[in-house]
């Protein structure tokens, strides 16, 4: 029964034996020193030989734990309960958006008590924490699972997806995804294949600064989220996050054209090789750009099938052939290569990846450099891999081919169809013009 | 008035914040002060607080919540890194801050703490970026003895600044980040301070015991106190941001002389018979029919931008409202302290003032009508837009309630004349949680020890060492000591060739009696001081020139000392020109100067100074001019 998170060892027996848990007010005598306060959790990576207790004015203090140590229980923990303040009057005529969680908090609570933080599980919970919200849509809210982004699988894209799908069928007007910002970018692309053309617009969001902070960025992506889930007039994958530091402007980027490039900041999400598809701004969508599926074309496709058998690989300098012969022989179907500059390898990969694609593998060339188009019939090393048979493709991120690689992968096993497919533009991950790029003042 | 502090029972607890001088801020590497400043950056955000567990609600973080404006922040890329704008995590505790604080913590027998927690504490006023502030307890206990008298100590902490408000507007704050992130020391004593004056003292000591960690700024905005003040039957008043240690008995008193006021407003409420229903069931009136043609500015204004003139009644507050214990100690001043801060409207007025501010007594008999009330009673109107009117006036209800009852518990600011204003509602426990995003930092025995046994100087031995090595008084030294210019001092004597005793009547005598006349003495700042004297001992400048000078920079605290002499006209004087007059004046008093050589001397110094004074040092002046008068007579 006790929980006594991060105590190890002989203080974790001396908590025990003293029968105090988190968050019970405890006495502790360290060499005939008295502290008094609420036991709080160990930090993890943090030594052991210590005891945390909140202090009454608040601080926690790490009491070294050596010598004559006697630990009583004064009281024991009184459950929290949260009184929600009231749910915002609803307001009538408004769109039906569903909020999808899948990891992450979008909202959350904290105890002061113990310092936990606890996610919001329902759409009461999140309307009387953000009730901006019901002012701009009739919201429901689901958790279909809460898993790190980084830990997430082409199955799950598959079963977002398919929950997506559900909603779509249900007749909700749009529909906002709630996902850990690591991989959120590959997701989006994925339900860019999965979903094509769909009916209303499938809206991911997240958060740089976790929703228990005052600052996190989470409650206003969140509403730019609603907004387009509901009032867009395009219905695309996109994802909707800070535009720059300023919380005023939020950037609606396409799902297939969207990278993570900064680890920490708000506006790490940017559209690579072209422009954002929308913003939202004092509470108004503005439109971007022009090339968009409108909401309800009729053309909506649902294929939620991805394999697990596409491979994405980085070349680096000395990269030995030994790698991509080791990984082919675990079963690969398909491999989107990061290459250099316009799309290259060392050439003495060149007999490797011949091998390979004449034994059906399906090889597809992309770049590492963060902005442009491939174009592999500059170089001769280009040439000789477009000879042996690696797919050129385009100005596709790729993350993005990769995702799609595994979408087609699903669909085919004829490694012509697959290539037709990943050479199809299907959800805009393929651009036609290059962009200039900003002008830099010095 | 005089009050005995012992019989109303005064009790001060004070909370010293001094900002460091390390290397780095708190938690990034990020200088704490910026001698020149990047890439402009300016930027908005909107908090919001995370609900807690309990669904309770915090006065004061519902206030700002109430208050919720756009916060917008403006740094460089010099000044400031991700880190202050809370797009990246911290970075780990700065070793050099904890030091700091572990020396001062010795200092004044406080006990270390075995492993450092910092924690975030809610602030959702803009001050910092992230919506809390970063603190840390470093050592809990101890003491300090000054005049006789142990006070203890609660707590030492050690926190990051926040950014300075730059500018408040309706719905709108602007901050300058640059200041977020500055290592903050704070001393929290005991409140068992009994007058004015001890507060005085014991802020001063704790002031001195910090410097002599050598690690501490100096100068304007580097120090705040906070005071916890209370008395007998009163309340605790925290006030929040005294800058000038000579402010601290001031503040003191005036609080006093505020709650002694409060607490006879009380009293004669109870023998008027006022009751909290009465005042509840008050109705809040619109009066702006009355003031349809009225003469008043200010009222005409906000009814032409579409404000109306909203009322309230209080009955039998009549005459209670304008008494004044002290300037700006007045009910009214604390109704317009709560409306203000709550609903940011500009136009309160009440019947006690009026008729006045162009409101005609005929519009003021109108007003007594409408409320059906007389001048037993007293009538606060608020002019603004409805909604904030409204708002306005349902806080001054509550306020008047709360006049019931003598003082209310709240937080206020500081002014520089020593009054205070309301600044929000005391704050519930305090709203804290881990900062996840830093480990704990074990303070390990061993190195205790080693600080213990390496503790710098105190203040005391430093001023002997200094009267020592330069010959000046004791009293001198301690001057420059408690004018926080001693470390200047040394810089200056080691830098120049300008002698001690010059530099030291400078910087203490010729500042204060600046300061006396009322220069901001405050702005000048140690380059200012250090490029004087360089100038001075290239004979660029006189010493004497210094009033001006420093007078002039005090008043272009941005501009340097150059500037001050080209400003002026201080024009330096050439060996050459200067010994052609000295000769050109020895031939006209030619008989003087054989005859009487001394008072040919004074004569030709007098004539020199009158137009030299400022240009050239006396001293040199006159040895050029002796040196040339007795080379006549040999």
């Amino acid at each position: 029964m006790s929980s006594l998170e991060g105590y190890r060892g002989e203080i974790r027996e001396l908590l025990e034996l003293a029968g105090v848990d988190i968050g019970d007010e405890i006495e502790l005598i360290v060499n005939g020193e008295r502290y008094r306060g609420i036991l709080i959790s160990r930090y993890e990576l943090a030594e052991p030989g210590y005891i945390v207790i909140k202090l009454s004015n608040g601080y926690n203090i790490g009491i070294r734990v050596k010598g004559r140590v006697e630990v009583k229980k004064l009281s024991g923990v009184g459950k929290p309960i949260f009184k929600p303040p009231a749910r915002p009057r609803h307001i009538t005529g408004l769109p039906k958006v569903v909020v999808i969680g899948t990891g992450g908090t979008i909202a959350s609570r904290i105890d002061y008590r113990t310092g936990g933080v606890r996610p919001v599980l329902t759409a009461d919970d999140l309307l009387s924490i953000i009730p901006e919200l019901s002012t701009i849509a009739d919201l429901d809210a689901t958790i279909l699972f809460s898993v790190f982004s980084e830990d997430m699988t082409p199955t799950d894209w598959s079963s977002i997806a398919i929950k997506v799908d559900e909603y779509i069928k249900k007749g909700v007007e749009g529909v906002v995804i709630a996902h850990g910002t690591d991989t959120m970018g590959y997701s989006a692309a994925a339900l860019s294949f999965a979903l094509q053309k769909p009916p209303i617009p499938l809206v991911f969001v997240g958060a740089q600064r976790s929703s228990d902070r005052p600052s996190s960025d989470s409650a206003i992506n969140l509403m730019a989220a609603v907004k387009v889930a509901g009032h867009a007039p395009f219905a695309e994958v996109c994802v909707a996050m800070h535009y720059w530091h300023s919380d005023d402007v939020i950037a609606i980027h396409r799902g297939t054209r969207v990278r993570k490039q900064h680890t920490s900041s708000r506006d790490a999400f940017k559209s690579i090789n072209c422009e954002p598809i929308a913003f939202y701004r004092d509470g108004e969508i503005q439109i971007n750009r022009g090339d968009l599926n409108p909401r309800g074309s009729g053309e909506y496709i649902f294929n939620p099938k991805f394999s697990d058998k596409a491979m994405l690989l980085k070349f680096y300098p000395g990269m030995s052939p030994d790698i991509i012969e080791a990984i082919w022989s675990r079963g690969y179907r398909g491999f989107i290569i990061e290459g250099t500059g316009l799309g290259h390898v060392a050439r003495k990969l060149i007999p490797i990846l011949e091998k390979i694609i004449k034994d059906g593998v399906f090889v597809g060339m992309t770049s590492q450099c963060y902005y442009g188009r491939i174009n592999m019939r500059v170089y001769s090393t280009g040439r000789d891999l477009l000879k042996i048979g690696v797919t050129p493709l385009d100005d596709m991120l790729p993350e993005t081919a990769y995702v799609k690689l595994s979408w087609a992968l699903a669909q085919s096993t004829d490694v012509d169809e697959v290539r037709r497919m990943m050479l199809t533009n299907m959800a805009g991950e393929i651009g036609e013009r290059s962009r200039p790029s900003e002008a830099k003042t010095i | 008035m005089m009050v005995d502090y012992k019989e109303v029972g005064l009790r001060v607890g004070l909370e010293v914040h001094r900002q460091l001088d390390t290397k780095c801020k708190l938690f990034c590497s990020c200088p704490t002060e910026s001698k020149d400043f990047g890439r402009e950056i300016v930027f908005t955000r909107w908090l919001r607080e995370a609900q807690s567990e309990l669904g309770e609600v915090d006065p004061a973080a519902l206030f700002e919540a109430k208050k919720r404006r756009k916060i917008v922040y403006h740094t460089d890329d010099k000044s400031t890194c991700l880190v202050e704008m809370d797009e990246e995590p911290p970075h780990d505790l700065n070793p050099e801050a904890i030091e700091v604080a572990l020396t001062a913590a010795i200092l004044m027998n406080s006990n270390p703490v075995d492993e450092i927690h910092v924690m975030r504490k809610i602030v959702i006023d803009g001050s910092n970026t992230t919506g809390f502030q970063r603190t840390c307890i470093i050592a809990i206990g101890g003491w300090i003895e000054t005049l006789g008298k142990k006070i203890p100590i609660q707590t030492i902490c050690l926190e990051e600044d926040a950014a300075r408000i730059i500018e408040q507007k309706k719905g709108e704050i602007h901050y300058d980040l640059r200041r977020l992130g500055v290592p903050l020391i704070e001393i929290s004593t005991a409140p068992v301070i009994e007058s004015p004056r001890e507060a005085y003292e014991v802020a001063k000591y704790i002031g001195r015991l910090l410097r002599a960690t050598g690690k501490v700024k100096r100068g304007l905005g580097t120090v705040r106190q906070d005071l916890n003040v209370s008395i007998k039957d009163g309340a605790l008043i925290e006030i929040k941001g005294v800058q000038e240690l000579d402010l601290i008995p001031r503040v003191i008193e005036l609080e006093v002389v505020r709650q002694l006021h409060l607490l006879k407003i009380k009293d004669e409420l109870m023998k008027r018979g006022v009751s909290e229903e009465e005042i509840r069931s008050q109705p809040i009136v619109d009066l702006t029919e009355i003031f349809a043609d009225t003469n008043s500015k200010i009222v005409k204004k906000k009814i032409v931008e579409g404000g109306r003139v909203l009322a309230l009644k209080l009955p039998k507050f009549g005459g209670l409202l304008g008494l004044e214990a002290a300037p700006k100690i007045r009910l009214g001043a604390e109704f317009a302290g709560r409306a203000r801060a709550w609903a940011e409207v500009e136009g309160i007025f009440h019947t006690d003032e009026l008729p006045g501010y162009g409101i005609t007594s005929q519009e003021v008999s109108e007003i007594f009508k409408k409320m059906n009330s007389s001048s037993i009673d007293a009538v606060v109107l608020v002019v603004d837009e409805e909604d904030r009117a409204r708002e306005a006036l349902e806080r001054i209800r509550e306020r008047a309630i709360e006049a019931l009852y003598g003082v209310p518990s709240e937080t206020r600011a500081a002014r520089p004349d020593g009054t205070t204003i309301y600044m929000r509602p005391r704050p519930g426990a305090a709203r804290m949680y881990p900062e996840t995003d830093i480990p704990p930092y074990p303070v390990k025995p061993d190195y205790l020890e080693r600080l213990k046994k390496n503790l710098p100087p105190t203040l005391d031995e430093v001023a002997e060492r200094l009267v020592e090595k330069y010959g000046l008084s004791k009293q001198v030294i301690n001057e420059l000591i408690d004018m926080e210019r001693a470390e200047l001092f040394e810089k200056i004597i080691q830098e120049t060739n300008v002698q001690s005793t010059v530099v030291a009547s400078i910087l203490t005598e010729h500042v204060k009696s600046l300061k006396r006349d009322g220069v901001r003495v405050e702005e000048l700042r140690d380059e200012h001081f250090l490029e004087f004297f360089k100038l001075v001992s290239e004979g660029r400048v006189a010493k004497e020139a210094a009033p001006d000078i420093l007078r002039w920079v005090s008043e272009n605290p941005n501009r340097n000392v150059s500037e001050a002499i080209e400003a002026l006209g201080i024009r330096t004087v050439s060996l050459d020109e200067l010994e052609d007059k000295v000769n050109r004046l020895i031939e006209l008093n030619k008989e003087v100067v054989q005859k009487n050589p001394g008072k040919a001397i004074s004569i030709i110094m007098g004539e020199l100074m009158k137009e030299y004074r400022g240009k050239i040092d006396g001293a040199k002046l006159h040895s050029i001019v002796s040196s040339k008068v007795y080379g006549q007579t040999n």
